[in-house]
């Protein structure tokens, strides 16, 4: 088996917001809220023009078993349904909400009653939850599993990302919430272990969560080297239990759960005061922003009200949602603060600017550096050669798209965007394959039975 | 409104690019150039300077005729005309020299594709197609300064059987010996090697698996291992040439096999051929396996699962 150190990168940390304690934005005139906040179906509104809402008041239930319900984080009135382009270049629907400015709680918002681990997954699902790190994957499938499988519960603290320090934030300032959504956790799954994974650049962290978890038994805290991508679910996994997780195969497959420590906290919350997942606390900052801060923000809240509050150096020539190693770019200003937004990030125009590519030196840094020892360089020449035999021999299906490759690059080449087009390749040639050996299949069977 | 840029992550990136490391190359290749002019005089800084600007020009206009966008700003053909520079003796005439950086830059560079194209190290190969060529005065050597030494020949060339006197050991390290004018100085060559070590532009495993192979063999075999290491190229080709980026393996694994192969092959030159030295051919017989050793070490993916 795998033994040794994954690779990484030592990016920027960047860590400006870590005494940022998060400050109210001001309620904005309008919110515009997304329906596909989560990997999955998107969610289905439940709401129509003109109807009111209060605060925590289900604007959208979960459109599948892989969804999340939608609650609103104002009290006005639905003003329409509309359609935005989102970040990731496809259509979304949203739900237009006029604010009050009361910010009325609605009247069905009380705490769940949690008696087993069922009605502990069913509030994780009513609490609208998904995975907070960035990858919006609902909470509630990943903890709807056998509780006897269970034998890792890792929290991720790691908050790997340059820039980042909403997670910091949780731990230092709802380090309770932390702590008891890891209680519930270990209530319902029995784990032998529960322990927080946190990089030593965030030592006050790993000092409040040993502070916080002394006397939880089973629960311990750990200490991770600065290097990104330390947060990623499978190398933090490995650092933290030393377990691979095979190709094709779930964290639980090793016996681990993986869950972010503000998605935790915000669990905890719902369970304890029945306020579902209506608002983010999210990191400001990047070369355009005046006063990088962390703000508390109603999903659904645009953009550009968010960088008024904090003010501006200059006009925004990229925009970010979330760190700037896995980040995505948006379209426009107009696009909202997600459930899964951690940071917004607005550069300059010089840090803006797309990198111009060379020629491939074959100086090996893409191998070197990446965690899953991967060979971005043969990837790149694979793709563009159209040879997806070749794609499947170097596992580019493995890669996590965390960047690495892409950022020791000295030839500035587009590797990780060429992984992502060549695991599109992969999927589809796979696809093809197991359609041919399906019709084969059929063919024969129709043979015998002829 | 709308004139946002939109873009794949990631967003932000290192500081190295193909330039810096190019520049690193160079730096690393400054206290050779100084112990160049230190032991054969002015004339070295010459030859110097014609095979740069050759290899320069020469890669400018091959770019501009075949309309490709121009890569001189990258610093790699300044790298491969001073390489050739430090490995020709100080006497080559300069047409010679000019001939070489343009072999080294069209022919085993431009010719397969540019940088990173190249299967061959351009200087190394143009350095042998050189020797084949102008057999004479690639093998003419000057007395270098301070030295007590009567005869040019080289130290390798004395071991093989040759008239003269070995220097000292001393000599040898500083370079106050006959041979190619950047290659003597074992102490310039190090600091550079060093150099290049610490800013990670090169790691220690094929310098050191180069080195340590003539090392141990000629031990073994009797030849004075002491100056079989710090003669002939030996150290200019271990440190600046075997690592060559896109002609050596990129992992740990590949580059200890390319050093103990680029060892194997010299000494098994130096001991039974017809040459005295063979840290050149060792190097481009090892680059023509370089695509062999690069399959043999592909990396293992973390949780892959062999189908």
């Amino acid at each position: 088996m795998f033994s040794g150190k994954l690779h990484g990168i030592h990016a920027p940390h960047r860590k400006n917001t870590v005494d940022s304690v998060p400050t109210r934005l001001p309620v904005p005139p309008m919110i515009t809220v997304p329906m596909s906040m989560n990997i999955g179906a998107p969610a289905k509104p439940v709401v129509k023009p003109g109807d009111e809402v209060k605060v925590g008041q289900m604007i959208a239930e979960a459109g599948g078993f892989m969804s999340a319900p939608i609650y609103s984080g104002v009290s006005g009135k639905v003003k329409r349904l509309d359609e935005i382009v989102s970040s990731n270049g496809r259509f979304d629907t949203v739900i237009v909400i006029e604010t009050d400015g009361e910010q009325a709680v609605w009247e069905g918002v009380k705490p769940p009653v949690v008696t087993d681990k069922d009605s502990f997954v069913e509030a994780v699902r009513q609490c609208g939850c998904v995975g907070l790190g960035g990858a919006g994957f609902p909470t509630s499938v990943k903890l709807n599993v056998d509780p006897d499988r269970v034998h890792n519960i890792i929290i991720n603290g790691a908050e790997c990302e340059p820039y980042i320090t909403s997670d910091t934030r949780t731990m230092i300032d709802s380090a309770d919430d932390v702590i008891y959504g890891a209680q519930l956790l270990q209530k319902y799954y029995t784990a032998d272990r529960i322990v927080i994974g946190i990089e030593d650049n965030k030592p006050q962290c790993v000092k409040i969560m040993q502070e916080a978890g002394k006397g939880v038994p089973g629960f311990e805290v750990a200490s991770l080297p600065a290097l990104y991508p330390q947060g990623g679910e499978k190398v933090l996994i490995y650092n933290t239990t030393g377990e691979v997780v095979p190709e094709g195969k779930l964290p639980i497959d090793v016996g681990a759960i993986v869950i972010n420590c503000t998605t935790l906290a915000v669990i905890a919350k719902y369970i304890k005061t029945g306020m579902p997942l209506v608002e983010k606390v999210v990191t400001v900052d990047g070369s355009a922003v005046a006063n990088p801060q962390n703000v508390i923000v109603p999903v659904g809240t645009p953009i550009q009200n968010v960088l008024d509050f904090v003010g501006l150096k200059c006009e925004p020539k990229k925009v970010l949602y979330g760190g700037p190693m896995m980040g995505t770019s948006v379209p426009s200003l107009e696009n909202p603060v997600m459930k899964n937004t951690n940071a917004i990030l607005a550069f300059d125009e010089k840090d803006a600017a797309d990198p111009v590519p060379s020629p491939c030196i074959r100086c090996g840094r893409c191998v070197g550096h990446c965690p899953f020892n991967l060979m971005p360089a043969a990837i790149e020449s694979a793709y563009n050669n159209n040879e997806p035999v070749t794609l499947k021999a170097l596992k580019v299906n493995l890669c996590m798209e965390c960047g690495c490759c892409s950022f020791s690059c000295p030839a500035r080449r587009p590797l990780v965007q060429v992984n992502k087009l060549a695991k599109a390749m992969l999927n589809k040639y796979n696809a093809e394959q197991k359609a041919a050996a399906e019709k084969k299949a059929a063919k024969e069977k129709e043979k015998e039975a002829v | 409104m709308n004139n946002m840029i939109v873009s794949v992550n990631p967003h932000v990136y290192a500081k190295d690019t193909t330039q810096t490391i190019m520049r690193d190359v160079l730096i690393a290749l400054f206290p050779a150039v100084i112990a160049s002019i230190i032991f054969f005089g002015v004339q070295a800084l010459l030859v110097e300077v014609v095979c740069v600007a050759v290899a320069v020009a020469c890669e400018w206009a091959f770019e501009k005729i075949c309309k490709k966008p121009v890569t001189i700003m990258d610093l790699s053909a300044a790298v491969t005309g001073l390489l050739l520079a430090l490995n020709l003796p100080v006497e080559i005439p300069l047409w010679q020299a000019a001939f070489g950086a343009f072999v080294a830059v069209v022919v085993v560079k431009q010719f397969f594709g540019g940088i990173g194209q190249n299967f061959a190290n351009p200087a190394i190969t143009a350095r042998v197609i050189m020797l084949v060529a102008f057999a004479g005065t690639m093998t003419t050597w000057k007395v270098p300064a301070f030295t007590d030494v009567t005869s040019a020949a080289t130290p390798l060339a004395v071991i093989a059987g040759s008239e003269g006197t070995l220097p000292t050991l001393l000599q040898m390290f500083l370079g106050a010996r006959g041979g190619s004018m950047g290659e003597t100085s074992c102490l310039a060559l190090l600091i550079g090697g060093v150099y290049l070590i610490c800013r990670r532009v090169i790691s220690w495993h094929t310098p050191v698996a180069f080195i340590g192979t003539v090392l141990v063999l000629t031990a073994l075999l009797g030849q004075q291992p002491l100056y079989q290491v710090m003669a002939g190229g030996l150290f200019i080709g271990a440190i600046f040439m075997a690592t060559d980026y896109t002609t050596s393996p990129p992992t740990p694994a590949g580059k200890l096999i390319f050093g103990v192969g680029c060892g194997l092959i010299t000494v098994l030159i130096r001991v039974w051929g017809n040459f005295p030295e063979g840290v050149s051919f060792s190097i481009l017989l090892m680059n023509i396996l370089n695509p062999y050793i690069c399959d043999w070490t592909k990396t293992k993916p973390f949780g892959g699962v062999q189908a």
